[in-house]
């Protein structure tokens, strides 16, 4: 087991963290999604949320943004201990999240779908000053997409992910929590979204990010904390610490699946570079 | 027309802005299953020309007249029925609450000679509560719309042959207020040219008023020349329908009255937060409420409204027959009520709807009911006939919501 933690470098140990969670638990039924899972985030600083699939970093952003209720633990905002009893409730905080499934209703247009829930005059709504902060939000973001007027169903996957993301940006948002945000994204847009967090990270906001990717994990993120079958499994300074000992708290193991493969391929590479064959049979079959 | 403008920038776009650009983009629409009012005034059409031909007294003034004045209280529930259609529900007991609603006023009135008002606002208080109660179920207990409102259905039947008691029936006085609004009130001719010159003024004038918001805010605009033509087109049928409605008794304030609650609640859907949360739930209702939406309190607004405008639409019932009876509210009036929202084009997969398919979808029926009565058909013929018609508003929504899927515009 790699759970040998290594506190961040950074002045936040020292300031009381914007986010913090303890002993937070949550089963389904008989499946123990979460179990005492710690967490704390600081202003200007961006937490790296790993783990494998199925391990609770999509659970967890869900207690946080109040859809569901934690069996146990406690979550503190600014200080303060706070009950995130619905999404409303997290709204007002000021925690505001993109989820993994988006949430979009595919029925409303792109401006319908960024104000939901936080129409401007909600008496005689105001869709002109709407429609106007909708295309700065997306331009901020280099979105590419067409019309602001048509159902988000007429949307390809990564312009909703853009669309959800934007929506985040509303409201002046304290903590800003993406799940797996560039998981649908192109290249120049995945690059906008990385600016982005790192322009919330100097305004001063909290980040939580979800990813699978290292690369992007390792070049934004300050800290990484992993979860393994829904467990804290280690919190490491993003800057001090190799890929392969994440993956290996990931995985549990320092021997897994990704080093093997590695390995088998930096051997298959050596062997072609000496001008051999590049793998043997036994290999292949393996 | 600089290109510059935010919303037209993306060069993707077509710029559908000439007459015929504005004509192809409404052909693709439509093609791709999303077809808004168009069945329903095709339908419309074939169902005057058809019994225009069988019979001339159809599309006479006389007859359009009382045709309206016909649609009016069953288009009044219907309203409500969009709303419940419009959150992904369904009000099956609008029917009996209608009734049971006539008969509360109509004996708080009539044999304990209550002020007319009181008994309407007692009677519109009990419905809402009555669709608050449907609301509960489906929040508090996870209770299907369906079941609830099929149990409220039978419930409230009971209670409206209760409170008629042996005799089964209360007749309204004829010079009472409810009776000669529903039956004998009809719009002074000049007051109807007047309103139909209205309507069309106050939509140029909101069209304008966006339109230079929109310009000022540097987003594309309908021009100014566009709005005048829709406005000018507008007054000149409203014109011409109330001279020709004029040339008889006219329009009924009954239809105004429901004509005023359509444009209400047009305004409510589309363009209040009220409105936008109704269709989000619809949408998905997930996502509605990870947005911070109220969920629950936006299921019960949409029963309460429903079971409001039952009970409202019920009252007018009574009026136009004079008398609340054991049938009130009974027979087709559920059915009518919920076909013709459909028919209107609401969709029964929740989101998508518009308070104007209330009022289409009830000229429809009452076409249909119209005109097989003056072709000496009984109720049996009309009941097929409707049926069908219903059939095929139904299969029209789905086949539209299935090319709108295919065609990414859920
Ligand atoms: N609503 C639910 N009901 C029952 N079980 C659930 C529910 N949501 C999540 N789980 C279970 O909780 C565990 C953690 O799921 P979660 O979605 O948090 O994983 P994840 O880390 O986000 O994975 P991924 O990387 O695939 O998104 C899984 O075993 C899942 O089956
Ligand atoms: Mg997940």
């Amino acid at each position: 087991m790699t759970t040998t933690a290594s506190t961040t470098g950074n002045d936040t140990a020292t300031s009381t963290p914007l986010l913090s969670l303890r002993g937070v638990t949550k089963t389904f039924g008989a499946v123990n999604a979460l179990t005492d899972i710690d967490l704390d985030v600081a202003r200007g600083e961006v937490v790296a949320l790993v783990g494998d699939n199925g391990a609770g970093k999509s659970t967890l952003v869900k207690v946080l943004s109040g859809v569901h209720a934690p069996d146990a633990g406690t979550i503190s905002f600014e200080g303060r201990e706070v009950q995130v009893a619905d999404p409303a409730a997290a709204i007002d905080l000021g925690i505001a999240t993109v989820f993994q499934d988006l949430a979009l209703c595919e029925n409303l247009d792109v401006v319908g779908n960024l104000f939901l829930g936080q129409e401007r005059n909600r008496a005689r709504l105001d869709e002109v000053s709407m429609e106007v902060t909708s295309w700065e939000l997306l331009q901020q973001l280099s979105a590419k997409i067409p019309t602001v007027r048509i159902p988000i169903a007429s949307l390809s996957g990564g312009q909703r992910q853009t669309v959800a993301i934007a929506r985040s940006l509303l409201g002046d948002p304290k903590v800003i929590i993406l799940d797996e945000p560039t998981a649908a994204l192109g290249v120049a847009q995945t690059a906008e979204v990385l600016d982005l967090i790192e322009r919330l990270r100097q305004r001063g906001l909290g980040v939580i990010m979800i990813s699978h990717n290292m690369e992007d994990v390792r070049a934004v993120a300050d800290r990484v904390v992993v979860l393994r079958l829904g467990r804290n499994n280690g919190v490491f300074d993003a800057h001090g610490v190799s890929t392969e000992t994440i993956i290996a708290a990931i995985t549990g193991a320092s021997d897994n699946v990704v080093t093997r493969r590695r390995e088998r391929l930096d051997g298959a590479a050596g062997e072609a570079a000496a001008g051999r064959p590049a793998t043997t049979d036994e290999e292949v079959a393996r | 027309m600089s290109t510059l403008q935010l919303d037209r920038s993306d060069e993707r776009l077509s710029h559908d802005l000439t007459p015929a650009g504005r004509a192809r983009a409404a052909l693709r629409n439509i093609r791709s299953g999303d077809l808004g009012p168009l069945p329903v005034i095709v339908g419309l059409v074939i169902i005057a020309v058809i019994f225009q031909s069988l019979n001339p007294v159809f599309l006479s003034s006389g007859n359009l007249v009382n045709l309206m004045l016909d649609s009016a209280a069953v288009g009044v529930i219907s309203l409500g029925i969009v709303c419940v259609l419009l959150v992904g529900e369904i009000d099956l007991s609008v029917g009996s609450v209608s009734g049971f609603t006539a008969a509360v006023v109509a004996v708080l009135f009539v044999r304990h000679d209550w002020n007319w008002v009181l008994a309407v606002v007692v009677a519109l208080g009990i419905a809402t509560l009555i669709g608050l109660t449907y609301g509960l179920a489906l929040t508090r207990f996870g209770m299907p719309s369906f079941v609830a409102s099929l149990a409220g259905l039978l419930a409230f039947l009971g209670l409206q042959l209760a409170i008629l008691g042996d005799q089964g029936s209360v007749n309204l006085p004829f010079d009472s207020f409810l009776v000669t609004f529903a039956q004998v009130s009809f719009v002074p001719p000049w007051l109807a040219y007047v309103l139909a010159a209205l309507a069309p003024a106050g939509m140029l004038a909101a069209g304008y008023e966006t339109s230079s918001r929109r310009r000022r805010a540097n987003l594309s605009a309908t021009s100014v020349r566009v709005l005048v033509v829709r406005a000018v087109a507008l007054l000149v049928g409203l014109e011409f329908v109330a001279w020709y409605l004029n040339r008889e008794r006219g329009i009924g304030w009954m239809v105004v009255f429901f004509v005023a609650l359509v444009v209400i609640l047009n305004y409510g859907i589309t363009r209040t937060g009220w409105g936008r949360s109704l269709l989000a739930v619809g949408g998905n209702v997930e996502a509605a409420r990870r947005s911070g939406i109220g969920v629950r309190r936006i299921y019960l607004s949409a029963f309460a409204v429903c079971s409001f405008l039952a009970a409202l639409g019920g009252i007018l019932a009574a009026g136009r027959l004079a008398s609340a009876n054991l049938s009130s509210g009974t027979g087709d009036v559920n059915l009518n009520a919920i076909a013709a929202a459909v028919i209107g084009g609401t969709s029964l997969f929740g989101g998508r709807g518009s308070a104007w398919s209330a009022l289409l979808g009830t000229v429809v029926i009452a076409a249909i009911a119209n005109g097989l009565t003056l072709l000496n058909l009984d109720s049996s013929y009309r009941f097929v006939i409707t049926g069908l018609v219903l059939a095929v508003a139904v299969a029209i929504d789905s086949l539209a919501r299935r090319s709108r899927a295919s065609h990414g515009r859920a």
